[in-house]
């Protein structure tokens, strides 16, 4: 990527940022996993929320063992994991956006929001393409769709967060014709998508864990528990 | 809703250990999940590689012995099983002839088997994949993700197991596979929802003295709820249904499939209504094969499917099978 953006104010993201990211996205998984599986028994077959809870659990459990050292290594290793351990549609779906985003973000230490706006319009082109949807089939591309849409036009992480959420709340009038949930045609109408849903909760998981600064503590706290292996990463990112 | 279970987490390793011990013909792999013929892989064959939810039992696993498959992933409750089973499944039974994955229509499944194909075959084992898709309530169009595999996934396993039986090649095998995946045709109705074990409750309501026409075998609503209707009305509907799209110009095999909740008793009825039916439409049948096959866990209902049917598919239905789920000619 040869951006001319210097990034003067843009954050430098490293491993352990992605690491916090997606320990945070297990968290919000878990905590949001009964709301999920509610979602997904009218239009799907109630178990979203136990298989993404199982996927990012073993996420933060291989992350947490042997995390590696680069944000691209961090997300290939977290979609791999997340493609052996979820099953259904949502283990190839979650894994290949992790994966290709992680992919695109090469093997540099350390990468700007801009970078990772970038990546995770890779990662999603390539979600939309295995799964043969586009924005409007009811699907987890209608969450992902803007927001990387709201970051390629810089309005940064909460924006993006933000239209994630707007995008699953949008996708309860649609009619779906993707998924499971198109064998019920006009009955599908209704009901917010479970998988637009688990998708907003990792953009919304995302913006937080930007939102707590570097250190993944505070906003100005240099010194924290956490920030000791941060910096070891960051490798002079301050 | 009470089940014979401990906890829901593990509904589907704890079966599996009771798969184990019932079945020492079989290896079971609770660890990766994996149902394995012992014998496996069986020199100079053809192997043929299914899996997919829990929740339908017998099917997969318990179509698993000489005659039909090779060896069975079963993935968590309704949801398909990794890549990682199926890498392993076929890397376990290949003996050099190839393995045939047989994937019903499901977008995981069908991901998930892509996936494994792919790993698989960077490994060196030849693998060719036929697709199920027989359940005409679903409208094929672009409009959604296309028919669900159903009740034709045992019509495609227990023949194109035969012919692998009897020695055929991959091509050979995948092409009959996908002769018999497309002559099949099914449509079911449930009389009650059925209950997943992590949510406890009912996936959707039904009320009492209403059915749903054109479920699936996922807990999912059909297309349409009615008020309830009699063994015969029932049959007419379902056998309409699968004859408007399938066109039989000659036997056909039927499969008159219980979801799991429904008695025996009431499904012999059940057939008995589906053959006056296709006897009224002038559809000659084969060959008949009644009981829970493809379930949906404890839903109450059935299904219907029909294969056409020509002297060599008849042959092939009539070999022998020795598997926990079907059994006969041995």
């Amino acid at each position: 990527m040869s951006e001319e953006l210097t990034d003067d104010e843009g954050r430098e993201l490293d491993a352990a940022f992605f690491v916090r990211w997606l320990t945070a996205a297990a968290e919000a998984v878990d905590r949001e996993a009964d709301q999920l599986t509610e979602l997904d028994s009218p239009i799907g077959d109630a178990d979203h929320g136990g298989n993404m809870r199982r996927g990012f659990f073993a996420v933060r459990d291989a992350l947490g063992s042997e995390p590696p050292g680069t944000p691209g290594a961090v997300l290939m290793l977290a979609g791999r994991t997340l493609v052996s351990t979820v099953g259904g549609a949502s283990g190839p779906l979650y894994g290949t956006l992790l994966r290709r985003t992680g992919k695109a973000l090469g093997d540099a230490g350390q990468v700007s929001e801009k970078e990772l706006a970038g990546a995770l319009r890779t990662g999603v082109d390539a979600v939309a393409q295995l799964a043969g949807a586009s924005e409007g089939d009811k699907t987890m591309l209608d969450a992902l769709l803007p927001a990387v849409g709201a970051l390629s036009e810089g309005h940064g992480l909460a924006a993006a967060s933000t239209a994630a959420e707007r995008g699953a709340e949008a996708t309860t009038p649609l009619q779906a014709r993707k998924g499971r949930a198109s064998y019920l045609g006009e009955r599908s109408i209704g009901h917010q998508d479970p998988g637009a849903t688990s998708s907003a909760l990792l953009l919304a998981a995302l913006a937080q864990t930007a939102a707590l600064g570097v250190s993944g503590t505070e906003a100005e706290n240099g010194t924290g528990a956490e920030s000791g292996e941060a910096g070891r990463t960051a490798n002079g990112g301050a | 809703m009470k089940m014979l279970i401990n906890v829901p987490e593990s509904v589907v390793p704890d079966a599996l250990r009771g798969m184990a011990l019932a079945h020492p013909e079989l290896t079971v792999d609770v660890e990766k999940r994996l149902v394995v013929r012992r014998d496996a892989p069986v020199a100079g064959k053809v192997a043929l590689v299914s899996g997919g939810g829990s929740g339908h039992e017998p099917l997969h696993g318990g179509f698993v012995g000489p005659g039909m498959l090779d060896a069975a992933c079963p993935g968590e409750i309704f949801t398909s099983p990794v890549p990682d089973q199926m890498v392993s499944a076929a890397a376990a039974v290949d003996s050099g002839e190839g393995v045939l994955f047989v994937v019903k229509n499901y977008t995981g499944d069908v991901l998930n088997f892509d996936m494994a194909a792919e790993l698989a075959e960077d490994e060196g084992v030849r693998v060719a994949k036929v697709l199920v898709q027989d359940d005409v309530a679903v409208t094929d169009s672009t409009f959604t993700a296309g028919r669900r595999g159903t009740g034709a996934t045992l019509f495609v396993e227990k023949i194109a197991g035969a012919l692998a039986a009897k020695g055929a090649g991959l091509e050979r095998v995948e092409a009959v596979a996908r002769q018999v995946a497309d002559s099949s045709r099914s449509f079911g109705v449930a009389l009650s929802a059925c209950t997943t074990p992590s949510k406890g409750t009912p996936t959707f309501d039904l009320p009492a003295g209403e059915l749903e026409l054109g479920i699936g075998i996922h807990g999912e609503p059909g297309r349409e709820r009615r008020a309830m209707m009699t063994s015969g009305e029932i049959a007419d509907f379902a056998v309409d249904a699968v004859l408007k799209d399938l066109h039989p110009d000659g036997p056909v095999l039927a499969l008159v499939n219980g979801m799991g909740g429904t008695p025996l008793l009431e499904l012999y009825g059940f057939c008995a209504e589906v053959h006056r039916v296709l006897g009224e439409r002038r559809v000659p049948v084969a060959r008949t094969l009644v009981g829970n096959y493809v379930t949906s866990l404890d839903m109450a209902g059935a299904s219907v499917t029909l294969c056409r049917v020509d002297e060599e598919l008849l042959r092939l239905w009539d070999a022998p099978v020795r598997t926990p789920g079907l059994c006969w000619g041995v």
